[in-house]
C-alpha cells in the first residue's frame, strides 16, 4: 500500500497534491533479510563442517547426506502441492532441514532409512500442522527420535572411525562400526575413553578437529562452532540460546559429571563431545521453536542445557540434546508469555 | 429410525473412535495388534449393550440428579460380569487384556450413549444403538491394531507377512497416536465423499 501510493503521487504530482499520511499496516521497517537468504547463509556455515565430514567418513556419509536433502525437498514439494499450498521449496527450509537430518545420524546408517525420517521430520511435523513457521518441533530432531525409536541398532552402532575408508577401501564401511567417546563414557566412564583414545593434549586435539567416530554434527566441534560465530556475525542468531546452553552443560556437567564428588567433572570433554555445538547453534536457535526475546532465549538456552546434562549423567541414552531440545520446544509459548517485553503505556486504568 | 441405520449410523458416521474421538486411552493402549483389539471390543459390545438395556428400562425410575451415580454402577456391573465370565472360560486371551476390560467402568462412550440415547428412547432402539457403538468401537480397534500390527512386528493375526519389522514406532504408544490421526483423517475424507457431515459431541440423541 505504501508504495503504492507513493508511487502514485510521484507519477500524479502535477495533477494531485501527494498524500500528507501514508497508511499501511505494519511492519513498516524492513532488515531486507529474507528467509531464502537466511536459510542458504545458514547451508553456507555448514559447508566446511560437512567437507570435513566427508573427507572424514568417505562417500557413504556424502550419499547419506545427499538422499536426506533431495528426499526432505522431494517430500516437501510433494506435500505442498498435496495440501494445495504455494509450493515454496526455493526457500530453502527443507534443504536446511535435509542437512541437520543428515547430521544428526549416524554416517554408516542404511540409505533406505533417511526418506522415512524426512516423511517424518517434513509431512508429519511441518507440513501437516500449516508448514513452515508453524511447526511445534524441530523438524530434523523429531526426524532423529523417530529413527532412534525405528531403527536403534543402525542409530546407535553405525558410527565410522575417522579415516577408515582409506585403508579399508571404500566399500568396505559398512562392516566398521566404533563407540562414540560420549557411549564409552556411559558404559564404562573416563577410563573406557581413555582405553580407546590418547589421553591429554591430543585427545582434545582429535575431538576440536572431530577426528573421532561420530554423526556428522558432533565430530568437527571448531568447525562448527566457527560456522555458528559466522551466524552470529551476520545477525542470523543472537548470543544467547547459544552461551545460555553452553555455560549451563559446562557448569552442571563440571559439578556432577566426576566421580570424585563435586566440581570435579570434565566440562571440556562434555562440550566438545556429542551434539552440543551444532544443538547450541543451530538446533536451539530455530526461530520457529525458541523464543523471540533476549530473556526467553536465556531461560530456553538454560533448560536445554539443564535436560542435556542430566540424560548424559543420569539417563539412558549416552547423548541427550536432541531430546533436550525437544522437550523445551513445546514450552516456547510459555517463554513468550512469561518474558513479553513490557508495553510502553500500559492499557488505561479505571479511574475511581 | 430402523435398527439397521442404528448399526450403520455407530459403525461409519459416528464411528466413537473415529468421529466421536471418545474412548481414545484404550484406542492407543491395547491396539498393538488385531487380536487385542477384537477382544476388548467384545467386551465393549456387551457391556454396551446390556448398560443401554438397563438405562432404557429404568429410564423412568432414576432420577435425573443421581443418574451418573446409577450409570457409573450399572456399568460396573455388566463389566464385573463380562469380566468373570471372560478370566472363567478364555484365561489365556483374558491375560492379554484383563486390565482394559476392568477400566470399561471409565470408557466415555459408554455412559456417554447411555447419558445421550438410552435414558430418552425405548428399549429396542437403545439396544441397537449400543451393538452400532459397540461395533464401531470394536472396528475401529481392529483397523488400528492391524496398521500398527502390520508396520509395527510385519504381522497380522500373529501370522508373519512381511518377514521384516519396517517401523518399530508403531507398536510404541507414539505410533497409535500416529495411527489414529491418520486413520481419523482417512475416515473423514471418506465419509465427506459420501456427503456424511461431522456428528454432534457424544452422537445424535
Amino acid at each position: 500500500m505504501a508504495a503504492e501510493s507513493v508511487n502514485n503521487s510521484v507519477g500524479a504530482e502535477t495533477k494531485t497534491a501527494p498524500p500528507i499520511l501514508t497508511v499501511s499496516v505494519s511492519p513498516h521497517i524492513h532488515s531486507g533479510k529474507t528467509t531464502a537468504g537466511i536459510m542458504w547463509t545458514v547451508i553456507l556455515s555448514l559447508a566446511p563442517a560437512l567437507a570435513a565430514n566427508i573427507y572424514f567418513f568417505g562417500s557413504h556419509a556424502a550419499a547419506v547426506l545427499l538422499t536426506s536433502v533431495l528426499s526432505c525437498v522431494m517430500i516437501e514439494a510433494a506435500c505442498q502441492k498435496l495440501l494445495k499450498r504455494p509450493v515454496r521449496v526455493s526457500d530453502g527450509s527443507a534443504v536446511v532441514t535435509g542437512i541437520l537430518l543428515a547430521m544428526v545420524v549416524p554416517p554408516g546408517v542404511p540409505l533406505y532409512i533417511m526418506p522415512l525420517a524426512a516423511v517424518m521430520s517434513i509431512f508429519v511435523v511441518k507440513e501437516l500442522v500449516g508448514g513452515l513457521g508453524f511447526n511445534v518441533f524441530n523438524p530434523a530432531l523429531v526426524g532423529r527420535a523417530f529413527l532412534v525409536a525405528c531403527f536403534p541398532v543402525a542409530m546407535t552402532t553405525a558410527y565410522i572411525d575417522p579415516m577408515s575408508w582409506l585403508e579399508a577401501g571404500a566399500g568396505a564401511a559398512d562392516a566398521l562400526s566404533a563407540a562414540t567417546p560420549l557411549t564409552l563414557l556411559k558404559h564404562g566412564g573416563m577410563e573406557a575413553v581413555f582405553q580407546h583414545y590418547p589421553s591429554g593434549a591430543q585427545f582434545y586435539f582429535d575431538l576440536v578437529l572431530g577426528l573421532r567416530p561420530g554423526s556428522l554434527g558432533e565430530t568437527p566441534a571448531l568447525l562448527l562452532a566457527l560456522g555458528g560465530i559466522f551466524l552470529l556475525l551476520r545477525g542470523i542468531i543472537t548470543w544467547h540460546i547459544p552461551v545460555a546452553m553452553m555455560a549451563t552443560v559446562a557448569l552442571f556437567t563440571w559439578m556432577f559429571g566426576g566421580d570424585t564428588g563435586l566440581f570435579s567433572g570434565n566440562p571440556l570433554f562434555h562440550l566438545l563431545n556429542g551434539g552440543i555445538m551444532l544443538g547450541a547453534f543451530y538446533m536451539a536457535t530455530d526461530y520457529v521453536t525458541s523464543p523471540t526475546t533476549g530473556k526467553g532465549k536465556l531461560a530456553f538456552g538454560i533448560g536445554v542445557g539443564l535436560l542435556t546434562t542430566i540424560i548424559r549423567l543420569k539417563g539412558g541414552y549416552p547423548e541427550g540434546v536432541a531430546y533436550a531440545i525437544l522437550l523445551m520446544n513445546p514450552l516456547t509459548p510459555c517463554f513468550e508469555r512469561w518474558f513479553a517485553p513490557k508495553r510502553f503505556a500500559g492499557p488505561p486504568k479505571a479511574k475511581a | 429410525m430402523p435398527v439397521f441405520q442404528l448399526i450403520i449410523r455407530g459403525l461409519l458416521a459416528e464411528n466413537p473412535v473415529f468421529r466421536l474421538a471418545l474412548s481414545m486411552c484404550p484406542a492407543v493402549a491395547v491396539t498393538t495388534n488385531i487380536k487385542n483389539g477384537f477382544l476388548l471390543g467384545c467386551a465393549v459390545v456387551f457391556v454396551q449393550v446390556m448398560s443401554n438395556i438397563t438405562a432404557s428400562v429404568l429410564r423412568k425410575f432414576i432420577h435425573p440428579r443421581v443418574r451418573v451415580v446409577i450409570y457409573t454402577i450399572i456399568i460396573a456391573t455388566w463389566v464385573s460380569t463380562i469380566d468373570m465370565i471372560m478370566s472363567a472360560y478364555l484365561p489365556d486371551l483374558y491375560d492379554q487384556v484383563s486390565l482394559y476390560i476392568k477400566l470399561i467402568v471409565v470408557f466415555a462412550i459408554i455412559i456417554s450413549r447411555m447419558e445421550l440415547f438410552a435414558s430418552k428412547n425405548p428399549v429396542t432402539p437403545s439396544l441397537f444403538d449400543g451393538l452400532g457403538m459397540g461395533l464401531g468401537f470394536m472396528f475401529g480397534l481392529m483397523m488400528i491394531g492391524a496398521v500398527r500390527e502390520l508396520l509395527g512386528s510385519g504381522q497380522l493375526l500373529g501370522f508373519d507377512i512381511l518377514g521384516v519389522k519396517p517401523l518399530l514406532i508403531m507398536i510404541l504408544p507414539a505410533g497409535g497416536f500416529f495411527v489414529i490421526g491418520f486413520l481419523m483423517s482417512v475416515f473423514n475424507i471418506i465419509l465427506k465423499k459420501l456427503g456424511m457431515g461431522a456428528p454432534p459431541a457424544g452422537g445424535h440423541h
